[in-house]
């Protein structure tokens, strides 16, 4: 297999433009020919098949939810970035491709990165025109925020709920064209399986979670969106239905997964408080705009925040990055403080936290500003933690929350499987071995309005009108029983342990070996112990009920499946990539204060690995990351 | 803590529902509801029993997801939050808690609590949108809106589509969620050219699902997880009006 | 015509319609209790008045077909509401909280209903003159309507007046929701004006209340005799 990133030739700022002037088209006549099947309703899936289907095709969208509105993009809190320039403040598509590239800790790929770039403006545009109530000055013009990673102020915010007003967009976007007929909706229904007819993606196998009917669906293309695969750490800030089992699929289909081990771990949750816990909550990253972050000097200092005097205070991100501060990005942020942690200074209960104080902020603001800006995250954290946030600092602590790594795609975004196309958060390209604050809304949306659209075409006008299979050729009946045989196996095994603790075993595994610090011991470890917890699964797991109704025992069984083989490739990306970057933190590589030492020499490239089996060593293919407008440096945030 | 719960459980909507007890102890109370719920289906598992069917997502409060009615208030005793925010410490020690699902005719049951609310779905495709293709949208800033309209846009978007506004209405109503929606672009510039078309779309739409009307009890608005005001259902009615008088 | 069938087609059409009758008729009853008021003054001065009221049968039987028209709408309406209202509910919770509705908004049928049937004995009592016969046949000095000696002699009746203050009461209940509903129906409240409009409907119930039960209460009391 040879990965052909596709990236269009010319100056990196031209790229897009050139690849846009010569790509094929379809004619307008010839669109409604095409069914498009778009998997997932988030913003990248939802923003696809509006977009879409606007263009002419006929979209069939499918979401495990009972309504597209509610995929997890929806949760998202703090903003979207875009290379605007409103402030004033010397933002520049190239500042935003920069920061986005450095954020990333130059493991991305650099004519994505720029794409993404030029078209975050328009997205703005997009989701204004849409009605999103952004956040807006009194003369009626759209305000910004800084976030994480970058020194301008380009991130655009709807009050703590961002993601819920772009999401309502997409979806209000998609209700248009439901109401029109140009897109079947699906919603309760999950894709188990992808097919592939004469080496083309050509359609999925779904199961109604109501019915528990299995059903087969053909197309011309296949866009998988159905996000990241956090879920397999068990806790993390992911919606509970969120799975990787679409892009596993597809991935033991053939479709390679790239960078699976850069799985990012947000700084800003509020910290586990007890073994029942069933989710992370994250706070948004815009809080650490005004709240400072800080420990007590001392180790196991118990005093209450308040009785412990500013100067046995340690605020320690503006005490090691004076020029970012509490602004640092997010992976380092989450490993200063783990380190404060290890050191025995994390403060709570578990000491598995620290403290992000709004003390000086309320001084300087007054409670009202301060209740403006961050009242619903304040009020979210009093629900939570029953803890009054203005008047003792809140607790924090990092906690999986994205996943940069996600099936391979080239600049198309289409995978190494011709006609299989993944966007958003569930393929690998923009972010690197990092991503920065408000750019995962960003991708999602710039994926589904403004490229996918464009490159599609360019795959589709490849395919005669008409000539996609029906759905039921043997490639899809085989794909069916091997589905109904897996779902039949999961209820006959009947076994001791619930679902729920194999999933907990995975997740403590994953993030004991695999989490903010990683090493080649613990690694090694993890590859012994998640085979044989695999083999357990599939001999003892008790899954209750039937296949022929609502069951969602059966649901997330078949999720955590995926998790125990999707796992053990994590751990094997994270012991072959021998460098830190970013997110990957390898304990042999790190400068005396604990930073990431990157090996460019080596490690510049995306590892996409190839299915080889269950349980055998997958194949790795390295593609080379070139950067032809940009140094590759140290990521000093200092 | 130990909590007695009767949750309601039904296998289909062709089948007759009813209460069954379940026993949970040693619950911490800092424990969500659903995360109760969890332990209570891990029991149930292990005993051979099938867990109880609810639903669930992102589990803070944004996805409108989880929808169960607490011992008769949708959501549970918290105001303005959703039934994954409500905690054990809302509760005492030695409660029995009653669950049942969202009842309403225009929310049809599926399974246990799980209920339908594609009814929703289908009130937002009636007009719930702003025909705006993709890349026909000018500047972002080509469009003013001042602060005080947007954030009363801002307000009205707030809702999760949760459908607790339905469930706790004794007309099982659904003009919350309508006004809300309506509002939310009937407010901006962006949604004016097509302001009158919306309203009479969406309450036809809401009409022929079978909710009832509005007898302004203000449950609705007292359920909210998002306190979305009551003032939206009057601008939905104005609207509403005017659209049916000069349209 | 068409604007008509819209009206009873959809369900905020019902709520206009509903509310649009409602304003009429509470515009009604608070010019029906000054009118009553002037019991206070005496003979003549209520006498005069209802012969007044009566001097034009055109005007007069112009405002009561108005009158009853609206209590028509009013009325089927509230009967197609209540159809779709408990259509919608279909299964009831078996544990219910009832979350923020006020007792008067829970019970405008009832309320609603009583208040209908006070209407009809009053009208037969005080108009069709159908109870006591002999109200018909009492003329002051000026040979009017003893309208004057006519309250006093029903209201001296316990039960009369019970049924009439206690229908007073529902009338109250049903004005502080109704009064202030109308507005929102008709889509005239909004965050500004809601606490304003809906204490204003409470104190209106109030006032009808203690100003029609008053009447009653001076002949029971005998202030008025």
């Amino acid at each position: 297999m040879k990965l052909n990133s596709q990236i269009p030739g010319g100056p990196l700022a031209q790229k897009w433009t050139n690849y846009k002037d010569h790509i094929k088209l379809v004619n307008p006549a010839n669109k409604r020919k095409y069914d498009v099947i778009i998997v997932g309703t988030g913003l990248a899936g939802g923003s696809a098949a509006a977009t879409l289907a606007e263009l002419g095709y006929n979209v069939k969208s499918f979401c495990i939810q009972d309504s597209p509105r509610r995929a997890h993009s929806v949760a998202a809190q703090g903003g979207i970035n875009a290379a605007k320039n409103y402030q004033n403040d010397g933002d520049s598509v190239f500042r935003l491709f920069y920061d986005t590239i450095k954020g990333g800790d130059f493991r991305a790929r650099e004519a994505n990165v720029h794409r993404l770039a030029e078209v975050s403006a328009n997205i703005i545009d997009q989701c204004a025109a849409q009605g999103v109530p952004f956040a807006r000055e009194y003369g009626g013009t759209l305000t910004n925020r800084s976030f994480g990673g970058a020194q301008v102020s380009r991130t655009f915010y709807a009050r703590g709920q961002t993601g819920q007003q772009l999401l309502l967009g997409c979806y209000s976007a998609m209700c248009r064209q439901i109401g029109a007929g140009t897109i079947k909706m699906y919603p309760r229904t999950e894709m188990l399986d992808l097919v592939i007819v004469n080496g083309q993606a050509k359609g999925i196998v779904t199961r109604n979670l109501v019915t528990g009917k299995i059903e087969s669906h053909s197309a011309d293309a296949v866009v998988l969106a159905t996000g990241g695969y956090g879920n397999a750490y068990y806790l993390s800030t992911y919606g509970r239905g969120s799975n990787a089992t679409a892009i596993w699929r597809a991935h033991k289909k053939g479709a390679s997964f790239a960078n699976p081990c850069f799985t990012q771990i947000h700084p800003t949750c509020i910290p586990v408080s007890g073994d029942y816990q069933s989710k992370l909550t994250l706070m948004s990253e815009s809080l650490r705009n005004d709240g400072r972050v800080w420990v007590p000097k001392k180790k196991g200092d118990k005093r209450a925040p308040g009785e412990i005097p500013e100067d046995e205070r340690d605020y320690y991100l503006e005490r090691k990055y004076p020029a970012y501060g509490n602004l640092a990005p997010r992976d380092i942020s989450s490993r200063a403080a783990k380190q404060v942690c290890d050191e025995g200074r994390g403060v709570g209960e578990s000491g598995l936290g620290v403290y992000l104080d709004f003390g000086d902020a309320i001084n300087r603001l007054g409670r009202k500003v301060v209740e403006e800006r961050y009242g619903n995250l304040f009020d979210m954290y009093h629900e939570i933690t029953h803890e009054n946030a203005y008047e003792q600092p809140m607790r924090i602590f990092p906690a999986i929350h994205y996943t940069m790594g996600g099936l391979w795609v080239d600049y198309n975004l289409m995978s190494n499987l011709p006609g299989l196309f993944v966007i958003g958060e569930a393929n690998f390209s923009d972010h690197g071995a990092n991503r920065l604050g408000a750019s995962a809304l960003m991708q999602g949306l710039a994926d589904g309005y403004f490229v996918l659209p464009y490159t599609i075409a360019n795959y589709l006008a490849t395919q005669k009108p008409g000539s996609r299979p029906k759905a039921d050729t043997a490639e899809f009946k085989a794909a069916e029983k091997d589905v109904a045989d897996r779902l039949n196996k999961l209820l006959g095994i009947r076994g001791k342990k619930t679902i729920t603790e194999f999933h907990k075993q995975l997740g403590k595994i994953l993030w004991e070996h695999c989490g903010m610090a990683r090493n080649k011991a613990g690694l090694e470890q993890a590859l012994k112990l998640i085979p044989t917890l695999r083999d357990e699964f599939w001999n003892n797991v008790n899954v209750p009920g039937e296949g022929g109704d609502l069951n969602q025992s059966l649901e997330r069984a078949g999720r955590v499946a995926d998790y125990l083989e999707l796992g053990e490739l994590i751990v094997t990306d994270a012991l072959a990539r021998d460098e830190s970057c970013g997110c990957h933190l390898r304990e042999e590589h790190q400068t005396p204060e604990g930073e990431c030492q990157r090996n460019d020499a080596e490690y510049a490239y995306a590892a996409a690995w190839e299915f080889t089996g269950v349980g055998a060593k997958p194949n790795l293919h390295k593609e080379p990351l070139v950067y032809e407008s940009v140094q590759l440096a140290e990521r000093s945030y200092k | 803590m130990n909590i007695t719960l009767r949750v309601w459980r039904q296998k289909s909507r062709h089948e007759t529902g009813h209460f069954e007890e379940y026993e949970a102890h040693d619950l911490n109370p800092n424990m969500s509801f659903l995360e109760m719920l969890d332990v209570v289906n891990e029991q149930l598992t292990k005993a051979g029993k099938q867990p109880i069917a609810f639903d669930h997502d992102c589990r803070e409060g944004i996805c409108g997801m989880c929808s169960c009615v607490i011992n008769g208030e949708p959501h549970g005793p918290e105001n303005k939050v959703a039934t994954c925010q409500t905690y054990l410490r809302s509760f005492k020690d030695g409660d029995t808690i009653t669950v049942e699902p969202f009842r309403a005719a225009g929310f049809p049951l599926v399974k246990d609590l799980v209920v339908d609310r594609s009814a929703f779905d289908r009130i937002m495709q009636a007009g719930g949108f702003i025909s705006v293709n993709t890349g026909n949208a000018p500047d972002a800033n080509a469009i003013p809106v001042g602060k005080e309209i947007a954030d009363q846009a801002m307000d009205a978007a707030q809702c999760i589509g949760c459908g607790a506004c339905v469930a706790a209405c004794k007309n099982a109503s659904a003009m919350l969620f309508v006004a809300a929606k309506v509002s939310h672009l009937n407010l901006l510039p962006q949604g004016q050219p097509e302001k009158s078309k919306r309203a009479l779309a969406m309450v036809n739409q809401m009409d022929e699902e079978g909710f009832g009307a509005c007898t302004v009890t203000g449950s609705c608005e007292a359920v909210c997880p998002k306190g979305i005001s009551l003032s939206f259902i009057s601008k939905l009615n104005r609207d509403y009006l005017g659209a049916m008088l000069f349209r | 015509m068409n604007l008509l069938v819209a009206l009873f087609k959809s369900s905020l059409g019902k709520k206009y319609v509903m509310a649009l009758s409602g304003a009429v008729l509470v515009l009604f009853v608070i010019a029906h209790l000054l009118g009553n008021l002037q019991m206070f003054l005496g003979p003549e001065a209520i006498n005069k008045y209802a012969a007044f009221l009566k001097a034009s049968p055109e005007v007069l039987w112009g405002a009561r077909s108005g009158l009853l028209l609206m209590v028509g709408l009013h009325l089927f309406s509230a009967a197609l509401l209540l159809r779709e209202n408990s259509d919608a509910r279909q299964a009831e919770y078996e544990k219910k909280d009832l979350v923020a509705a006020s007792f008067a908004s829970r019970t405008m049928i009832a309320s609603g209903i009583i208040l209908f049937s006070f209407v009809v004995f009053h009208l037969l009592h005080y108009t069709a003159l159908q109870i006591d016969p002999s109200f018909a046949e009492m003329h002051d000095a000026q040979g009017r309507h003893d309208v004057y000696r006519m309250v006093v002699s029903g209201f001296s009746h316990w039960w009369v007046s019970g049924f009439y203050i206690l229908s007073m009461g529902l009338l109250c209940l049903h004005l502080s929701h109704g009064a202030s509903a109308m507005f929102q129906s008709l889509g005239l409240k909004n965050e500004r004006n809601r606490c304003f409009i809906d204490g204003a409907a409470k104190t209106l119930g109030l006032v009808l209340f203690i100003g029609y039960s008053s009447i009653p209460l001076a002949v029971l009391l005998k202030v008025v005799k």
